[in-house]
């Protein structure tokens, strides 16, 4: 049983970076990404693509994929995704849906549907022998130190940095933010920007812990949202606490029974949303 | 609701008032007579359509009807009463479960089970509301896809149905295939042209006029006396028993059923590419957007994975280029509205602001 929550606590490490850009996106410009998992996908093939012509290690691709998926990122709501803000929902949710659709099928085209992953020289079947009997995967670990590592920094980087006011500023009041001579567009770029950094280490370390195939996005799309919403909008240890109730709660499904696994997971978070529909840790910014 | 509240309504209502200028028009009396021509014409279709093909044709108008109904639906969820689902396949599957459950284990005939399987989706989406309507926008939007996922689990875990392959739809094996498709050709289209009708007759009246009121200000709306809540819950359980419907029709049409076929998100994704396409938030939307689908369909779907990336980018193209959709830039150009299948509650309403 320990062990079972301790697979589960960790995967939920992997399931809180599957969230964290969704978070920040949806921060800050109240922005729902439905190409999220897809994105992460696509960041996993490109770290794929990249090693099969580099032999470098996957840590390295990771941190040079970084600057990269930033400026994706960056360029995608200024040219694209800005077009698609305001009340109404709809634009953005279908403008991020068809990049859904031009991922995934870009993907089989240019991959086939075959699951690939990232070589990792056998650290991916590594294992920590605990007291008590209990093994845990070592980049597991590794994945679930990245994720705290992540959710404090971006927290912290939220409260004292400049650029992280100016992301509280916009979200809070566009329009006085604006007249205090913020580009609300540009802040949104950056916003984007760091969210697809965070949506690219997603993607390669779940190539490098499992596999993925191109249809594999809306799954972790799901799960990413479940966890954002569990943990309460607007805080990102929040969100983090709210991956590992999920990856917790689907490792005890799977436990019982393997089909059920994920539809457990499923049902705490439709059932949180019953109880607290504000989700465990809200919190208004500002 | 208030009588100061009522007092628009009763104006714009069908008791002649002095702001019922024009509920019909030119455009909207020839595209009445076209639209009855054009049913008139399908329905006749098996009596006079060549033999070898009357079959083909009418598989195909049967899984026409049913897309266009699902977009009809997502219109009227999403373009009227402004919730944006990609969860609207948990309707269609439900629908379309529940029929074949009926069927094979309840002994009832499978065209009595279609709308069965209707009213059941709508039933199902009264306690379900409860749960989507915690969110909002477009987390509204991907908690009915988690919705919809809970379904096609369960159902994939159903060993009774076949679990995650599925199960035929034995309860027609005595029923001769002519039979069969007569019977569900004639349901489809009657179920279609209804639905049309039902959403423009109700969209004309005063309910629907308060439904435009909560799209376009729902705090104003609400300060206006009309029930926001009970609105929104209304058109949600009717498009779930109306996407139901279509999803019931669909698999007696197909004869199989299987949880990745039934509660695919593609149903939602290809409804929202149709409405997109057509121009959302008007009648007229949905129906043009099925046709062209339909066409892309024919004519491109063998194309696979080129042909569905090329739907993506068109749907992203045409929100950020041509955010009113085909028919919206046909109304533009032709400003009088002469395009002939004009028969929207706008003339009205333009008149009474203009």
């Amino acid at each position: 049983m320990i062990e079972t929550l301790l697979q589960g606590v960790l995967l939920g490490g992997l399931y809180c970076l599957f969230a964290l850009g969704q978070s920040l996106m949806f921060g800050v410009m109240r922005l729902t990404n439905t190409a999220q998992g897809d994105f992460i996908v696509l960041g996993a093939y490109a770290a794929i693509a990249a090693s099969s012509v580099l032999a470098v290690s996957p840590w390295l691709l990771a941190v040079a994929l970084l600057p990269l998926a930033f400026g994706f990122g960056y360029l995608l709501q200024r040219l694209v995704l800005n077009g698609t803000l305001g009340r109404d929902p709809l634009p953005s949710l279908v403008v991020t849906f068809g990049l859904s659709m031009v991922i995934q099928n870009g993907l089989l085209e240019a991959f086939s549907a075959d699951p690939r992953s990232i070589e990792t020289a056998g650290l991916n079947t590594q294992s920590l022998a605990l007291p008590g009997g209990v093994a845990v995967g070592v980049l597991p670990l590794l994945i679930f130190a990245i994720a705290a590592a992540a959710t404090a920094g971006l927290q912290w980087f939220f409260g004292h940095t400049n650029m992280g006011l100016a992301f509280r500023a916009v979200s809070d009041d566009r329009e006085i933010a604006e007249a205090m001579g913020l580009d609300a567009h540009r802040v949104y770029a950056r916003a984007t920007g760091m969210a697809f950094g965070l949506i690219a280490l997603a993607g390669v370390l779940q190539a490098m812990r499992t596999t993925v195939a191109p249809s594999d996005g809306p799954l972790l799309l799901l799960f990413a949202f479940e966890s954002v919403i569990i943990g309460g909008m607007g805080s990102f240890w929040g969100t983090f606490v709210g991956a590992l109730l999920l990856g917790t709660t689907q490792q005890i499904g799977f436990r019982l029974d393997p089909g059920w696994g994920i539809w457990l997971g499923h049902i705490v978070f439709l059932g949180v949303l019953v109880v607290r529909p504000q989700g465990l840790f809200p919190r208004t910014r500002g | 609701m208030t009588p100061a509240a009522s007092l628009p309504g009763d104006r714009a209502a069908p008791p002649p008032g002095p702001l019922r200028v024009r509920r019909s028009g030119r455009g909207s009396r020839s595209a009445a007579v076209a639209a009855l021509l054009l049913v008139a014409a399908a329905a006749t279709m098996p009596w006079w359509a060549p033999e070898d093909s009357a079959s083909s044709w009418m598989r195909s108008l049967v899984e026409f009807s049913c897309y266009l109904m699902f977009a009809v639906m997502w219109n009227l969820l999403a373009g009227y009463g402004g919730m944006v689902s990609i969860g609207q396949q948990a309707w269609f599957g439900l629908g379309g479960y529940t029929m074949l459950m009926l069927a094979n284990f309840g002994g009832i005939n499978p065209f009595v089970a279609v709308p069965l399987g209707a009213v059941l989706a709508g039933a199902v989406a009264v306690p379900v509301s409860f749960v989507a309507f915690r969110l909002q926008g477009g987390y509204f939007a991907i908690g009915s896809w988690v919705i919809a996922e809970v379904f096609r689990l369960g159902f994939a875990n159903l060993s009774a149905v076949g679990g995650g392959s599925g199960t035929s739809l034995t309860a027609l094996r005595g029923i001769s295939k002519a039979t069969r498709e007569l019977a569900t050709y004639g349901i489809a289209l009657a179920s279609a042209v209804a639905m049309v009708a039902l959403v423009y007759l109700f969209l004309r009246s005063r309910r629907g006029l308060a439904l435009l009121a909560i799209r376009d200000n729902e705090v104003a709306a609400e300060s206006q006396g009309i029930d926001v809540r009970g609105m929104k819950l209304a058109v949600y359980v009717a498009a779930a028993l109306g996407t139901g419907l279509a999803g019931a029709l669909y698999f007696v049409g197909n004869l199989r059923i299987s949880p990745d076929a039934a509660f695919q998100v593609n149903w939602s994704a290809f409804a929202i590419f149709m409405v997109v396409i057509g121009g959302i938030g008007r009648i007229e939307g949905p129906l043009v957007g099925a046709a062209v689908f339909f066409a892309l369909n024919r004519f491109l779907g063998d194309y696979g994975t080129w042909y569905l990336l090329g739907l993506g980018l068109l749907a992203i193209v045409v929100t950020i280029r041509f955010k009113q959709g085909l028919w919206g830039w046909v109304q533009q150009r032709t400003a009088l509205n002469l395009f002939p299948i004009q028969r929207i509650l706008d003339p009205g309403v333009d008149d009474a602001r203009h």
